[in-house]
């Protein structure tokens, strides 16, 4: 066989069964052949926004089946939405953070986030006093000898599955004496935690192609994960750097997983989508406090509801000298740093 | 007993502000204040023991107590009451409990006072439209040398060079 007749058949071939393909597409079946149901039905899937009833309710139940598969579990994954008359803001006195990191790994905790690759939803950022907040001179990389990433010692577990076992605050260093050589606050250095700002005007919403993320009536910018394509443009436009990127499927072990999940909220995410805080939402909505807030050794953490002129958040707004990260780029934030001394 | 035990025990005490902040009708809680194992009620060994006000080395107990909190006007007897010990003294004679003892830092810190009454300084858990729990100035301050002492962090995040897959290494 020479060379001209082997491309000859190899054309022939190439053309009839891309004919075949072509005629199969017409079937779905056929398109999904060696998908399992779950995958065809999770392909298929509404917008979250135009979910309702018994389509929602077939949702949930196929994602508490993936949980039960993945962590033994299914938990239980709500939707409710934002309360009449809320608007959430979050305050942090930035005249009182050690720049402890114990929120950074509640929230982990709390949020299912994947523990390898690690990822923070919230970054705390060391200043040095004479630089004041100068973008140039930030460090969020201080103390690494105290760990790394979801490397947990047992004193540290223990801080956080019972908050009040850090109590009193003198008397912590017995329990948790990760690093004699490093303690926080570092002398001359002050600390910024950054997660997401919540913004009133957020950048990452218009960026988005798809309308997987978008701002709630309580302030909540969230994502539909199972709407997310992964472009990453949000994170681009994020001046904060607040979300982040699913790069492999996230190890999360079983014994980790949080079962009260929500749906805009903590429920595990899968490779190649992109996550972010959402203070907390399957807390908030039942009116708890976000998890940073119950965790913060020294109480710089503040949180309420902005239209409650009786609210902590208001009062801080009202009383203190406020900061609002980046300013100019007219985002407006609702999370307020302020000093209180 | 766990910490857990110790610091809310038996004795959830819940207390009703009668200030005109909002928080006047919502019931607060607080933790059991903090005390050191074993050491209240203080009447168990100073109903015994004869009334010493002297400034002095304290030798056979609290031995770690070291007095940084304006030490050069003031000694024990200035806050712990001399004749009940297991209460505490305003500078008005009024006799408090310990789980009130914000009332006694309140007398010289008013405008701290002020801001922990607004839920602004300090801590408070619990629901953000409901029912707070609010700790004590004593639960992060130490009442004998009140400034916050440095602490150990917990464990940093790796910077992006150390991790191979974001600069175009295998994803793991």
């Amino acid at each position: 066989m020479n060379d001209s007749t082997r491309s000859e058949i190899s054309r022939r071939e190439f053309l009839s069964s891309s004919a075949g393909t072509v005629l199969a597409g017409f079937s779905l079946s056929t398109l999904f052949a060696g998908c399992s149901k779950e995958d065809i039905e999770a392909f298929l899937q509404k917008h979250f926004t135009e979910l309702s009833g018994e389509d929602l309710q077939k949702v949930l139940r196929r994602l508490e089946k993936e949980n039960e598969k993945k962590f033994g579990k299914g938990g239980s994954i709500d939707t409710s939405p934002a309360m009449k008359n809320v608007l959430f803001g979050y305050g942090l006195d930035i005249s009182r953070c050690i720049g402890c990191r114990r929120c950074v790994h509640a929230c982990v905790k709390e949020n299912n986030q994947g523990r390898e690759p690690a990822i923070h939803w919230i970054r705390v950022i060391e200043f040095p006093k004479e630089a004041g907040i100068d973008f140039a001179e930030a460090n969020p990389y201080y103390c690494p000898s105290a760990g790394k990433e979801s490397n947990l010692n047992s004193a540290q577990k223990e801080i956080l599955s019972d908050p009040l076992s850090q109590y009193p605050l003198y008397r912590e260093d017995k329990k948790n004496n990760t690093d004699a050589q490093c303690k926080v606050p570092r002398p001359e250095h002050f600390y910024v935690p950054i997660g997401c700002q919540q913004c009133k005007n957020p950048p990452c919403v218009k960026a988005c192609p798809t309308k997987a993320t978008w701002s709630e009536p309580d302030g909540i910018v969230v994502i539909d994960y199972n709407w997310c394509i992964g472009c990453r443009y949000c994170m681009a436009a994020c001046p904060y750097g607040a979300r982040h990127f699913n790069w492999a499927e996230p190890k999360l072990e079983p014994a980790d997983f949080n079962p009260s999940m929500h749906y805009l909220g903590n429920r595990p995410r899968s490779r190649g989508v992109v996550e972010k805080c959402t203070f907390c939402i399957q807390r908030t909505r039942k009116g708890l406090y976000p998890v940073c807030v119950e965790i913060c050794p020294v109480g710089a953490r503040k949180f309420g509801n902005l239209l409650d002129p009786e609210s902590e958040i208001r009062y801080l707004i009202e009383n203190k000298r406020v900061l609002i990260l980046k300013n100019e780029l007219a985002t407006h934030p609702k999370f307020f740093y302020f000093y209180s001394m | 007993m766990s910490i857990r035990d110790r610091l809310y025990g038996p004795a959830i005490i819940a207390i009703l502000f009668c200030y005109n902040l909002s928080q006047a009708t919502q019931q607060v809680q607080v933790p059991r204040p903090p005390f050191s194992e074993g050491i209240f009620p203080c009447s168990n060994c100073h109903a015994a023991l004869e009334l010493n006000a002297k400034r002095r080395q304290l030798k056979d107990e609290h031995t770690h107590i070291v007095l940084e909190h304006a030490e050069k006007n003031r000694w024990c007897l200035d806050c712990h009451n001399p004749s009940d010990r297991d209460k505490l003294r305003l500078a008005n004679g009024e006799l408090v409990e310990f789980a009130q003892s914000y009332r006694l830092c309140g007398q010289c810190h008013g405008p701290t006072f002020r801001d922990w009454k607004a839920g602004v300084h300090g801590k408070r858990t619990g629901s953000w439209d409901g029912n707070k729990k609010y700790f004590l100035c004593v639960h992060c301050h130490n009442p004998h040398s009140p400034r916050i002492k440095p602490i150990s962090p917990f464990p940093a995040p790796v910077p992006p060079e150390s991790k191979p897959f974001l600069i175009g290494g295998p994803i793991p």
